[in-house]
């Protein structure tokens, strides 16, 4: 039999580690949605004199990249401090899979960045997080950073498509150099709405697309 | 992981060729193979023009049709495109620009209108109920007078609903527009006899009968106006130039005539016992399309909280192999356009699973696949944050 995925990858898709709640965790986190089909949530527990994970269960709605990734993340991050955990990245989840499919790439960033909401989520109720900065230029342009182009698999501002940020008064405007027809348009715009959307002093966004 | 036996469940993507269709395929490879343009040069030419018409006359009884109404193309594509942009280019300057097509059309048909838009042409996308289908009245108010086509299909490809042909083909005869219809899925598993239903262009293919790849037909009622675009020779009575696909032609022909009403009963009797099972044993799930009027060869369910890739993933570990609505499924990282086109939300999309059956499944093939999918969704469901509380 052929499959689309590394033995690593199917084994974690069949026998996912870590998988579930934990019951008042220190920190939990949910990203994405039924909507751009992929969904994980992160709980973690945390041992506040090292600042390091005890324990870490995930779930997820998702297809086999994404159950995958949200496995061996939980492997990956077990044991880590706060600050090592929050350094884990998609290639590092990726290569420990023995790699993932470019196309498949917007479905297992997903796991990282439920993991990293977990923490933050955890630093936010324990009073570690800093003060809120306003959002400009710059922190928009991070955060597309994140937003996978799935016609490579590298972020929207690797690849070059994102051609101007607007930030005014809490209204985000964002240029993306795509067709509005083409076939990944709707799916990117979703993924940066739900990037930019949680920034606390963002009003509005608007993502327009070049014809 | 152990080897075991195979399950093919996405007849409607492909289906296995029968060794009879083969057979009838095989002297035109290594004996006949001269093609039907030749027939004036010498006899094995004419051999070729013989078993091009008995092969065109046989397709064409199957439909009601006459054999001077019958061209074969590639495939289904190829036929829905001959016959939306033949029509657009015959009509443009005549009678306008505007064209009729449901939201829940197969890729040729709906990139072909939006390949039309492009040119200027405009498109209306009528929507579908519940159960996906089209209603003939609102389709009667949607027809202008520059309206030069509708183009709405037999059967849905992967809900299997059926439309109401005759009062859709009524509504555009009525009106004095031309009616497309794309019966890729339903040729012989859903008779239609087109001297009693209006449809003036009807897409066929061979590739969902156990029939071979590349070869599919396209029915043109006598004297709809038809422009030929793309450039070559005078076959197929210089409507669809090319070299004829003789082998392709006598297969096709060949695999419609082994179907019979009986085995299609069959597969009705498969596609009704998966929707039974599934519904009462296997909680949270939805079916998709209509109970009864729907292809027998089709059943379409969603597992609500689950992902159907995963589910395909699964599976086919197990031998079987199905298809999904899924955004993940397909390399355009959107869901089935066809659930939403009905109404459905995401999840609805992204859990829907679609069995289509073929000559050589059995029923033990549908006890098996029901028992395997009633573990994996449960397994799934274990994994998935969706329906079910959330802990504090």
């Amino acid at each position: 039999m052929k499959f689309p995925y590394s033995e690593i990858v199917l084994e974690h898709f069949r026998h996912p580690r870590n998988v579930g709640q934990i019951e008042n965790a220190d920190g939990k986190a949910t990203e994405g949605s039924p909507a751009c089909g992929d969904m994980v949530s992160v709980y973690i527990n945390v041992d506040a004199t090292s600042n390091k994970i005890t324990d870490i269960k995930f779930e997820s709605y998702g297809c086999a990249s994404n159950i995958a990734t949200g496995s061996i993340i939980t492997e990956l991050a077990k044991g880590k401090t706060l600050d090592e955990a929050k350094k884990i990245t998609w290639k590092e989840a990726s290569d420990a899979l023995g790699g993932l499919p470019k196309i498949k790439a917007h479905c297992s960033v997903l796991a990282i960045e439920g993991l990293r909401a977990a923490i933050q989520n955890y630093e936010e109720r324990h009073g570690l997080i800093k003060e809120k900065k306003p959002t400009t230029v710059e922190v928009v342009n991070k955060r597309l950073k994140k937003v996978m182009n799935p016609i490579s698999g590298l972020d929207l501002v690797r690849t070059n498509i994102v051609k101007d940020i607007k930030v005014d008064d809490g209204k985000v405007h964002v240029v993306i150099d795509l067709p509005p027809e083409h076939q990944f348009a709707p799916a990117i715009k979703e993924e940066i709405m739900e990037k930019i959307k949680p920034l606390w002093d963002v009003k509005e966004i608007k993502v327009e697309f070049m014809e | 992981m152990s080897e075991r036996k195979q399950v093919y469940l996405d007849n409607s993507a492909a289906t296995r060729l029968d060794e009879r269709v083969l057979e009838s395929m095989k002297p035109y490879f290594f004996e006949k193979y001269a093609v039907a343009t030749s027939e004036f040069a010498y006899s094995q030419g004419i051999e070729a023009r013989e078993a091009l018409d008995a092969a065109r006359e046989g397709l064409a009884t199957t439909i009601g049709a006459g054999p001077r109404e019958f061209i074969f193309t590639s495939g289904s594509t190829e036929s829905s495109n001959i016959a939306i942009k033949g029509v657009a280019l015959a009509l443009v300057n005549k009678k306008g620009k505007h064209i009729i097509v449901s939201k829940i059309e197969d890729f040729p048909v709906l990139n072909s209108a939006k390949a039309l838009k492009k040119q200027g042409f405009e498109v209306t996308y009528l929507d579908v109920d519940g159960e996906g289908f089209v209603d003939p009245d609102m389709l009667k108010k949607n027809i202008r007078k520059d309206t030069i086509l509708v183009s709405i299909q037999h059967a849905n490809q992967e809900i299997g609903t059926i439309q109401d042909v005759e009062s859709i083909g009524q509504v555009c005869c009525e009106r004095g527009v031309l009616f497309h219809s794309d019966a890729t899925h339903t040729l012989t598993r859903v008779p239609i006899n087109l001297e009693k239903i209006p449809v003036d262009l009807m897409t066929l293919s061979a590739h969902t009968i156990h029939g071979p790849k590349g070869i599919g037909g396209l029915y043109i009622r006598q004297g709809t106006k038809l422009d030929k675009w793309m450039d070559g020779g005078f076959q197929e009575f210089d409507l669809r130039a090319g070299l004829e696909n003789i082998p392709g032609a006598v297969g096709f022909a060949r695999a419609a005539e082994i179907v019979t009403a009986d085995e299609t009963d069959r597969l009705k009797g498969m596609r009704d016992r998966i929707i039974d099972r599934i519904l009462i044993e296997i909680p949270d799930t939805t079916l998709n399309g209509h109970r009864s009027k729907r292809m027998p060869q089709n059943a379409n369910i969603s597992f609500h909280y689950v992902e159907g890739e995963s589910i395909t993933l699964h599976l086919d570990m197990h031998g079987f192999a199905v298809s999904t609505g899924s955004a993940c499924f397909s390399r355009s990282l959107e869901g089935s356009h066809v659930i939403f086109g009905m109404g459905g939300d995401h999840e609805r999309a992204h859990g829907s699973i679609r069995f289509t059956f073929g000559r050589y499944n059995t029923m033990e093939d549908v006890e098996a696949v029901v028992e395997t999918l009633a573990k994996i969704v449960k397994e799934l469901r274990n994994i998935s944050p969706l329906g079910k509380q959330q802990v504090k």
